[in-house]
């Protein structure tokens, strides 16, 4: 049973609360005392219905203002695979909060309104789940019953949301008519849309496949920690020294030629361990521990990867950057702690080339800086080399969070373009 | 060779949910290995910290653990789950701290609460951060899991603690892709919760998986309980019987253990991990709305108790 990540986006209304709600309770993942107190709080308040929104929104805050203000995150599973999803408000104020959900997700599930068809908030939805990287994309047509079941509605909202997603990095786009208040192709197919020939959504995010989003080619191990048990007495144990970590990339074995970072020695893998024994191959996103057949000086922050496939090694990259603190602003000039893999350095902000509008993707070349929720395209230049991707290759190798040093807040989600080759 | 990890199938870059899980863990256990000086893991001989324990030991093999673990003891236990505790310290070779309620209470810091429906469980906040800043741990591995309860819903993996040991639900730090920011001051701490993502069938089945050791009184034998708010509570020295409670024998299991005084078990016949797994899949009821006392009292229960430093 494979596990699949998916976030969640709409406008207000849109019913991505019914629709979760549905989701969980058809495939058994609301218990009976979890819904009799959403169905006793809701009588409190008086709702007219039994609000199923009040099983996503959990902190009192919430409550109190009957709004979604931070990711959350939701389990249910079915015989064939378990989801994780990630529940973010949808609202332009909460961006950096649906930045935050898509950031690991595998599947980007965008709502609409049948009635309203595609609005300024769908369009931003459906930017930062293709900047975030975001493999799969689905947009469920929700409230079908109100529009008498339109197919002619439907195809006309595909056809606005492809020609405007075609500007996008968009791979796997799925549109799927749904209704979450009655469950018509949520979990089962609908027989009040026999012109819709696709799956229910529940069946869609149990089939989709993503073993192959992983990139297997790009060999890279960032090293987390340095496995030494020494002071056992065993002489065996006495010269073990392994390298923890998680792949990020590629695919490693036993007996490949490796180099490692930033030395830039080369070595063979001796071994792959993991503490149920050796394994063949480790690929992303395994924690293994892996053995060098030199004895070389490597230590956390380091990176191993294939002798003829290198990330680049620099320290001028160019990113774009979410601003995710009303505290403080990202300006040229400013000076914030980087922590790339397993590496921390600092990173000056050299420039800052344009704002993006998030909704009309309108690029702002005179903005003075990033505030809250702003996304945007900068320059760096860090104090250590980064060993990094271009994040639509690896995700993994090709992100970044910034750090305030002042509050050690974490203040920027940075997602890398490229080097800058510096003269 | 058996284990989670043994079982990847080369050449098919597949990985079940259990490994995936497993890796995530193992992978946030080693980060804070790596950036913080004196980490200590939670450990109650309940099945979470017990599977996070496990994963801590498999995250340095063939290394020992290199942070030593901690018991918050309420002092009203199940032998068999102090029992458990005491002889997986010595098998693993771990250094044990505890931290003791009835210590607390004998030392006037904290006051226990008085009827018979008393219960240590909220007590236990006061040892904790004593502890915590007695040993000067800076990272705190808790076994929590967010589909326990709503307020956990929302918490980080890395969650900020102020001097005081708060957690400001309002002012967590943003927490993407799998880069932990672990940054704080003297005084401060951070909790590290490595099964975030994972849900009770997720940890039955890893579980049965691992061969992971439990204590008894999660499979089913027969124990002397009285019913009381609907929950079968067990019949221990601790307790108080009231008006109209009557004692008598049942076959049960716990889902959670806890507070001996505040912990109730389900009626069960499920005997080993297989029939439990069986059982989960058709229950209905979440295991803290089942068993767990505390979190009756109010919506936000442990919302409250989690802003003063609670687990
Ligand atoms: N007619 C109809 N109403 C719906 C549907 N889905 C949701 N609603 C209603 O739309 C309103 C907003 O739904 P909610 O799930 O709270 O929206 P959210 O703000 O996106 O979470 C509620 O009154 C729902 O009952 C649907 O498919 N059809």
């Amino acid at each position: 049973m494979e596990l699949l990540r998916f976030a969640t986006a709409g406008s207000v209304d849109d019913g991505k609360s019914t629709l979760i709600g549905r989701l969980l309770y058809d495939s058994k993942a609301i218990f009976e005392d979890q819904l009799e107190a959403v169905e006793r709080t809701s009588l409190e308040r008086g709702d007219a219905y039994t609000d199923l929104a009040l099983l996503t929104d959990g902190l009192r805050a919430e409550r109190e203002q009957g709004i979604t203000i931070d990711v959350a995150y939701r389990y249910f599973a079915t015989p064939r695979r378990k989801f994780i999803i990630a529940d973010t408000p949808g609202h332009i104020q909460y961006t950096r909060n649906m930045v935050t959900g898509a950031s690991t997700a595998d599947l980007a599930l965008v709502l609409l309104d049948a009635r309203n068809g595609v609005v300024e908030q769908s369009r931003r939805h459906a930017f930062l789940a293709s900047l975030l990287g975001i493999p799969h994309l689905v947009v469920c047509v929700n409230k079908m019953d109100l529009v008498d079941w339109s197919q002619a509605r439907f195809d006309e909202i595909k056809a606005e949301f492809r020609s405007f997603a075609m500007k996008l990095d968009v791979h796997d786009l799925t549109f799927i008519p749904v209704s979450a208040l009655h469950g018509d192709n949520v979990v089962e197919r609908s027989a009040t849309m026999p012109w819709y020939e696709g799956s229910s959504l529940l069946h869609h995010l149990e089939e989709v496949h993503i073993a192959s989003d992983r990139n297997l080619i790009d060999a890279r191990f960032p090293v987390q920690y340095v496995i030494r048990p020494q002071a056992q007495s065993s002489a065996e144990l006495h010269d073990y020294r392994g390298y923890a970590g998680t792949v990020a990339g590629g695919v490693f074995k036993p007996g490949d030629e490796v180099a490692v970072l930033p030395s830039g020695l080369a070595s063979t893998v001796a071994a792959i361990d993991t503490a149920d024994g050796p394994v063949e191959e480790a690929f992303s996103p395994m924690a293994v521990t892996i053995r060098l057949a030199d004895d070389l000086d490597v230590s956390r922050g380091d990176m191993i990867c294939r002798v003829r496939n290198r990330p680049h090694v620099g320290q001028d990259l160019e990113a774009m950057v979410c601003w995710l603190t009303a505290q403080s602003e990202l300006r040229p000039g400013a000076r914030l702690a980087i922590k790339h893999t397993t590496r921390w350095g600092r990173a000056l902000v050299k420039d800052l080339q344009y704002r993006l509008d998030v909704n009309t993707l309108h690029r702002d070349e005179a903005a003075p800086a990033l505030t809250l929720n702003e996304i945007g395209r900068v320059q760096l230049r860090t104090t250590v080399p980064l060993f990094f991707d271009e994040y639509r290759r690896n995700r993994t190798t090709g992100s970044f969070v910034l750090v305030d040093e002042a509050s050690d807040n974490t203040v920027g989600a940075g997602i890398i373009l490229g080097p800058i080759e510096v003269a | 060779m058996a284990g989670t990890m043994a079982g990847v199938t080369p050449g098919s870059y597949e990985l079940t949910h259990l490994e995936t899980l497993e890796s995530e863990a193992v992978h946030i256990i080693r980060e804070v290995a790596a950036e913080f000086e004196r980490p200590v893991l939670l450990f109650s001989g309940g099945k979470d910290s017990a599977v996070m324990l496990h994963l801590a030991a498999k995250a340095f093999a063939p290394a020992r653990l290199p942070f030593p673990v901690m018991h918050v003891d309420t002092g009203h236990n199940f032998p068999e789950v102090i029992e458990f505790r005491d002889r997986t310290v010595a098998d693993l070779g771990l250094r044990l701290i505890v931290a003791s309620v009835q210590e607390a209470i004998d030392a006037g810091a904290v006051v226990e609460e008085g009827g018979p429906r008393a219960s240590r469980n909220r007590l236990q906040t006061v040892p904790l951060l004593d502890a915590i800043a007695a040993n000067r741990f800076d990272a705190v591995f808790g076994g929590a899991r967010r589909d326990e309860e709503k307020a956990r819903a929302k918490e980080r993996v890395f969650s900020f603690r102020d001097e005081f040991g708060q957690w400001d639900p309002k002012n967590q730090r943003p927490e993407l892709w799998s880069l932990y920011n672990g940054r704080h001051r003297r005084g401060e701490h951070i909790r590290v919760f490595p099964l975030s993502n994972w849900t009770e069938l997720d940890i039955w089945q890893y579980v049965a998986a691992e061969g992971v050791p439990l204590p008894s009184i999660y499979f089913a034998h027969t124990r002397r309980v009285f019913e009381r708010d609907g929950m079968l509570l067990a019949d221990t020295p601790h307790v108080t019987l009231l008006d109209g409670e009557e004692v008598e024998e049942r076959m049960v299991r716990f889902r959670t253990v806890g507070d001996a005084t505040g912990t109730g078990a389900v009626e069960s016949a499920a005997a080993d991990v297989r029939a439990i797994i069986e059982e989960i899949a058709v229950t209905r009821i979440t295991e803290r709305g089942a068993t767990r006392a505390d979190d009756r009292i109010s919506e936000a229960g442990m919302e409250d108790r989690k802003r003063e430093g609670y687990f």
